[in-house]
C-alpha cells in the first residue's frame, strides 16, 4: 500500500504537539489517548486518526499528491511510538512521573525528527536492534 | 516534582533533537573515503584482502567490475527506496557501474564485517573488490556521481552520458 507522503508528515506534526502537551501537563489520560492513536496507526496506516483527519479535512484543500511512500515503514514507526507511549501512560497514571517523562521525551524526539526533518528514527534504529538481537543467540548469521 | 519539570523536558528535547536532526541531515549521503584495510574492523585480525573478497563475492560483487554500488537496505526504510532508484539510474547511465542492493537484515554477518549501522548505506567498490567510499543515508545525485567519478578509472569516465 502506498501513502501520500504528506499524510504521515501531518500526523507527525500533530503527534509532536500532543506529546509536548503530555510533557507540559503530565496528563496520563492524554498519553493513553495518544497510545491508542499509535496502536491504530500501527494496525493499519489508514486507521490512524490523524491520517483520517488529513484525508477528510486537509487534503481536499491541497493539490493532488505528488509523492508516495510505502506504508510499512510508517506502520513500524507507529508501533515503536506505541511501545513508548504505553510505558509513558502507565508511568503517569500510576504516579511514576519520571518514567512517564522519560518515555514521552523519547517518543517526542522521534516524532519531532519526523515532523521537522522527515527522519524516521524507528527505521534508523531497526537495523541496530536486529544486529543486537541476533548477536545474543540467534544462529542466523554466526558461523 | 515541580510543575516546571515537564515543560523543561519538552524544551530540552526539542533543542537537542533540532541539533541532532541538523547533524544527521548534513551527514546523510556524505561519501567518506575509506582507508585501505580499514573498511572491515570485524575482520581486522586477518589479512583483509583474503578475508573480504570471498565475502563481497558471495554478496554479488563481480571482480573486475570497475565500480560496484553495494547498497544495504531494510524493509522499514523510505530513503532506501529513493537511494535504490538513484543508484539504479546511475548504473544504467554510467558505463562500468553496477548496482547491487541487499536486505541488511538477511545479511547480518556481512553487516557486521562491513561495519554497517544504518540503512541505506552505499559502499563504492572498485574492480579489485576494495571498498573505496561509503555513505549512510540517502545521497544526492551529485554526491553519488562525484564518488563514482573518484573511483572509476580515468578511461571509463564517460562524462557525456552523466546527465545531472
Amino acid at each position: 500500500m502506498q501513502l501520500d507522503v504528506r499524510g504521515p508528515r501531518f500526523a507527525a506534526v500533530v503527534t509532536t504537539l500532543v506529546l509536548i502537551a503530555v510533557l507540559v501537563t503530565g496528563n496520563g489520560w492524554l498519553a493513553l489517548a495518544q497510545t491508542i492513536v499509535f496502536a491504530l496507526g500501527a494496525a493499519n496506516a489508514r486507521l490512524s486518526p490523524y491520517g483520517v483527519f488529513f484525508r477528510t479535512l486537509v487534503r481536499p484543500r491541497l493539490g493532488p499528491p505528488k509523492e508516495f511512500e510505502p506504508a510499512e515503514p510508517v506502520r513500524f514507526a507507529q508501533a515503536v511510538g506505541f511501545a513508548f507511549l504505553a510505558v509513558a501512560s502507565v508511568g503517569f497514571l500510576s504516579g511514576a512521573t519520571v518514567i512517564g517523562l522519560v518515555a514521552t521525551a523519547a517518543a517526542l524526539v522521534a516524532a519531532f525528527l519526523n515532523a521537522a526533518f522527515g527522519l524516521c528514527l524507528g527505521c534508523e534504529a531497526y537495523l541496530l536492534i536486529r544486529r543486537a538481537l541476533s548477536r545474543s543467540g540467534a544462529p542466523v548469521a554466526e558461523r | 516534582m515541580s510543575g516546571w519539570t515537564g515543560p523543561l523536558v519538552a524544551v530540552a528535547v526539542l533543542v537537542v533533537a533540532t541539533g541532532g536532526g541538523l547533524l544527521l541531515r548534513r551527514r546523510n549521503g556524505l561519501f567518506r573515503a575509506v582507508a585501505p584495510g580499514r573498511d572491515a574492523p570485524g575482520l581486522s585480525a586477518k589479512p583483509i584482502e583474503a578475508a573480504i573478497d570471498p565475502m563481497l563475492a558471495s554478496l554479488g560483487v563481480i571482480p573486475g567490475t570497475p565500480v560496484t554500488l553495494l547498497q544495504f537496505s531494510s524493509a522499514f526504510c523510505a530513503p532506501c527506496r529513493t537511494t535504490r532508484v538513484l543508484c539504479a539510474d546511475v548504473a544504467e547511465r554510467v558505463p562500468g557501474v553496477r548496482h547491487v542492493e541487499l536486505d541488511a537484515e538477511s545479511h547480518l554477518e556481512a553487516v557486521r564485517a562491513l561495519d554497517i549501522w544504518r540503512t541505506p548505506t552505499v559502499l563504492v567498490i572498485d574492480a579489485d573488490g576494495t571498498v573505496r567510499r561509503r555513505a549512510s543515508g540517502a545521497p544526492t545525485r551529485a554526491q553519488l556521481l562525484a564518488a563514482v567519478a573518484e573511483v572509476l578509472p580515468e578511461s571509463e569516465v564517460v562524462t557525456s552520458r552523466m546527465s545531472e
